[in-house]
């Protein structure tokens, strides 16, 4: 009997992207349900217009790029990106700006450097990078704690970028937790009477706490189906955590807690989410200890310091561009190799 | 089983995997039986294959030696039953490549009938090289896969002394469970065979390493023990992760002693054998048995009656499978060893050797693997968090597409024991072994091709050497011969003679000393070849010198 020939080994685990890129996406459920619980509709909508655009041009890239459309298509990769940039982009932004840093992440960021698994920065977050700076003055439009839009309203403020009655855009959105700080702080006010604002919630930004639990439950969920390794999302946190805490107690009138920095921006969705993508993330054990810490270090300095609102999306890039070095000086030690 | 007192260390990565021993653990090993045919390749081990010492026709009796051992690393070939040798020609052989190979082609007589073996001693009283020797003789290798000469491994050297001799029960491959039953059914000869092992190693003590999988075998073990009533040999229950069976994930766990990147566990005074090898061991010495036949397991869900046999060395693997009741199910593959590192065999038509311990039949299903073309690597790093060598898969994997044969080397691309942990978890499905193979083969195909060239430039330079040599030696004699020749002439010719032969030797010393030998080839010389030239360089002009120097001393002699 004739037999096929093939070389081993002849079995695996089964698992394949999609499934990886499943479970993530399975995992953004609770914070998406809680962010949609607080700020109503809008958040889902602007998930399904990012995800929406992000199939469509990554479809028409990869026929352009002569690769299996359907094949590809089916590795949830482009809807990871979208759903994460949708999270990123502020509530009541314009559906142009999410089509437009959608189109970034998929067409510049992933597929003109070779599609899935060779790009070096994480697309989601060149996305937001270049609509944050082409349009800054859209990317402060989140919506106030208790402002919750119904479907109808979404769907409006989407399709036609109007607010029914009484609504401004001014009397319903205004700049994050963080944000307020640094304004609050160049007014001289002290950290104790800014964080008495209603922007803030127990620990983190009113809402936004609830929110940031609800990534940190599902970012627990990837650490124990083994989809994410605990070195990014623990490096950041502990970053931020300690950095933040030496300052606070330095001085506690000046600066914030670290629960604070922890439970509000999107800190909790880039500890688990974003900074483990996988493609753009260092690769050895201790590598990705530095490259998470790094990020959090980052995030805190351009929050503290920097001209933006939250700086994860810098911190995420400029450690991308740090990855390369980092994994050559971290290789581990192999087996049987002498010394240390 | 009762809890070891013994530490054990942990090596990295490796894998939990689904075992499928039950499938073939249910039956007592069965009987061997004669086929139709024998087919025994004259290479069954590692090293140089062995030379036939019998002609075609020739009767022969069972564990007569049809096949000398040729050179050191290198054992004998027995018959392992009577009967006529038919042919000695080139047959298809079970190797990962697929390639045909010399064989002896044996027709059984189904008498049976046995050679006269030598009286066994006592082996205590045995000098350890005779020990080895003996072992030699009966034609022993390793049985777990390798197949390396078991004497060798027996043989420390006189400067190094052997702390531990492990015994490998450790079977971590799914399927497989001839060691298993081996233990099972034998642990009385597996535990004799130790005793062997220990003597000619001198080892201090002996640890037998099992999996926590293996409890029946664990029992048979211990029972052997107290009824040898032996107390220096330690049975040490091992988790069940694969790949605690690779010689040397087995001395760590064991020992916590890791044996050097590039080195052999005999660095570390550690020597590592198979159970099965033991078990031949004893018979070798006990009986003076050849090995003549092995134990195999025959599973998978395309085989009818899954289970361990006794089979002769050279029995065809169609004839075995039919005789233990056919294929039943669509067979997807034919696999020669385990799942995880053996190979396909592209048909049943090949033998049973010496190093077979399973032929496991897949069907598609139980091939986890799919047929789906394989994604993009998306660097998740779960082949590096399972590598049992700490290196990273993923690098190498890069660097084996790109072809950069220099930098995988700078990620240690020769410490992969080709396990197979990397492919079994990639989300991607690349067959990433596949990778490593090829790029380990196209590095030792250059450098068998460097090799080749260097010997080529060399053997040129040698041989410009020499043409020169000659030429000067032939000019030599033909001056010497005329001078000789003049002189036995008129003197009153000479000086006219001889001034026109001064001229023309002038005129040859000059033309010599112009002369250069034109130089080929001898750009991007490195630094060692360039030496050697300058070397010839050198000798050419002493020679030339001296030859010089004797003209002129003949010359002036006249």
């Amino acid at each position: 009997m004739q037999f096929k020939k093939t070389t081993s080994p002849y079995l695996h685990n089964n698992a394949n992207v999609s499934r990886v890129m499943l479970r993530v996406l399975f995992a953004l459920i609770p914070g998406t349900l809680i962010y949609s619980y607080f700020f109503g509709w809008s958040i889902i909508l602007n998930i399904m217009l990012a995800c929406f655009t992000a199939l469509a041009s990554e479809a028409l890239m990869l026929s352009w790029r002569q690769r299996p459309v359907m094949f590809y298509l089916r590795d949830n990769s482009a809807i990871v990106t979208a759903w994460l940039l949708a999270l990123a982009l502020p509530t009541l932004a314009p559906w142009w700006l999410i089509v437009i840093a959608t189109l970034f992440a998929i067409v510049i960021a992933k597929h003109l450097y070779g599609g899935l698994g060779y790009n070096p920065f994480n697309p989601a977050m060149v996305g937001y990078v270049v609509v944050m700076i082409s349009f800054p003055q859209y990317m402060t439009q989140w919506l106030l704690p208790h402002e919750n839009l119904d479907f109808a309203q979404s769907l409006q403020w989407l399709l036609k970028g109007e607010l029914s009655g009484s609504m401004t855009i001014d009397s319903i959105t205004s700049a994050t937790a963080i944000d307020s700080i640094k304004t609050g702080l160049s007014l001289n006010q002290s950290f104790a009477d800014i964080s008495n604002s209603p922007l803030f919630g127990y620990l983190g930004g009113a809402a936004w706490e609830w929110i940031a639990a609800g990534f940190l439950a599902g970012g627990l969920w990837l650490l124990y189906m083994r989809i994410i390794s605990w070195q990014i999302p623990l490096g950041m946190l502990l970053s931020i955590s300690v950095i933040s805490g030496i300052f606070y107690v330095v001085d506690p009138q000046y600066y914030s807690d670290p629960l604070f920095q922890l439970f509000s921006g999107g800190t909790m969705l880039a500890a688990f989410f974003i900074a483990t993508d996988p493609v753009s993330a260092s690769t050895t054990p201790r590598g990705k200890i530095i490259y998470a810490a790094g990020i959090g270090a980052l995030t805190y300095i351009i929050r503290t310091w920097g001209g933006y609102p939250d700086g994860i999306a810098f911190a995420v890039l400029l450690m991308n561009m740090a990855v390369p070095t980092i994994d050559y000086y971290t290789q581990p030690r192999i087996f049987g190799a002498r010394g240390k | 089983m009762s809890p070891s007192t013994h530490k054990l260390y942990k090596f990295p990565g490796g894998l939990r995997l689904p075992g499928h021993k039950e499938l073939s653990t249910s039956q007592a090993i069965g009987e061997s039986f004669i086929p139709s045919h024998l087919v025994l390749p004259l290479q069954q081990h590692i090293g140089e294959p062995s030379e036939a010492v019998v002609r075609k026709g020739e009767r022969v009796l069972k564990g007569q030696v049809i096949a000398g051992a040729n050179g050191y690393v290198s054992v004998p070939l027995h018959a392992p039953t009577s009967g006529t040798i038919t042919e000695i020609i080139e047959h298809a052989v079970p190797h990962p490549s697929g390639l045909a190979a010399d064989c002896i082609i044996l027709e059984p007589d189904y008498k049976d009938e046995w050679c006269t073996l030598d009286a066994p001693e006592d082996y205590l009283q045995m000098d350890p090289s005779a020990l080895r020797n003996r072992i030699r003789e009966a034609g022993i290798v390793g049985l777990g896969g390798a197949g390396f000469p078991s004497f060798i491994k027996l043989n420390p050297g006189s400067k190094t002394a052997i702390d531990e001799l492990i015994l490998n029960a450790a079977e971590c491959e799914p399927y497989i469970s001839c060691d298993d039953m081996i233990m099972r059914e034998r642990a009385l000869e597996v535990i004799q065979g130790t005793q062997i092992m220990q003597h000619a190693l001198r080892a201090k003590r002996c640890l037998i390493g099992i999996e926590d999988n293996k409890r029946a075998a664990y029992k048979a073990l211990q029972s052997a023990l107290s009824t040898l009533n032996i107390d220096t040999i330690e049975i040490i229950v091992i988790p069940t992760i694969y790949p605690t069976g690779g010689e040397k994930q087995l001395i760590k766990v064991l020992t916590g002693k890791e044996s050097p990147s590039h080195g052999l566990p005999l660095d570390i005074g550690v020597v590592c054998h198979n159970v099965a090898t033991a078990a031949a061991v004893y018979q070798a010495v006990t009986f003076n048995k050849p090995l003549i036949s092995r134990i195999v397991t025959l599973t998978g869900h395309g085989i009818k009656k899954p289970g361990n046999h006794e089979v002769l060395i050279g029995t065809p693997v169609d004839e075995w499978i039919r005789h233990c009741g056919d294929y039943h199910n669509e067979i997807h593959q034919l696999v020669m060893g385990g799942p995880m590192m053996g190979f396909t065999l592209g048909t049943d038509q090949l033998p049973i050797i010496k190093t077979t311990n399973c032929i496991l039949a897949l069907t598609l299903e139980e091939t986890t693997l799919s047929d789906q073309q394989p994604m993009p690597c998306i660097r998740c790093g779960a082949c590096m968090e399972v590598c049992p060598v700490s290196l990273l898969p993923q690098q190498l994997y890069w660097q084996a597409y790109a072809r950069e044969l220099d930098k995988i080397q700078d990620y240690n691309l020769f410490d992969c024991i080709e396990c197979g942990c990397c492919s079994y978890v990639c989300p991607s499905q690349i067959p990433l072994v596949q990778y490593y193979r090829f790029a380990k083969t196209e590095i030792w195909a250059q450098e068998r091709e460097k090799n080749k060239s260097d010997q080529a430039r060399l053997r040129h330079e040698f041989r410009l050497e020499r043409l020169e040599k000659e030429k000067l030696e032939r000019e030599e004699r033909m001056r010497k011969k005329k001078a000789a020749l003049k002189a036995s002439k008129d003197p009153q010719e000479k000086d006219g003679k001889k001034d026109a032969i001064e001229a023309a030797l002038a005129r040859v010393r000059e033309k010599q000393q112009q002369k250069t030998i034109e130089r080929k080839n001898v750009d991007n010389l490195n630094a060692e070849a360039q030496k050697k030239i300058d070397e010839i360089e050198e000798r050419r002009k002493r020679q030339q010198d001296t030859s010089t120097g004797e003209q002129t001393k003949t010359t002036s002699q006249d």
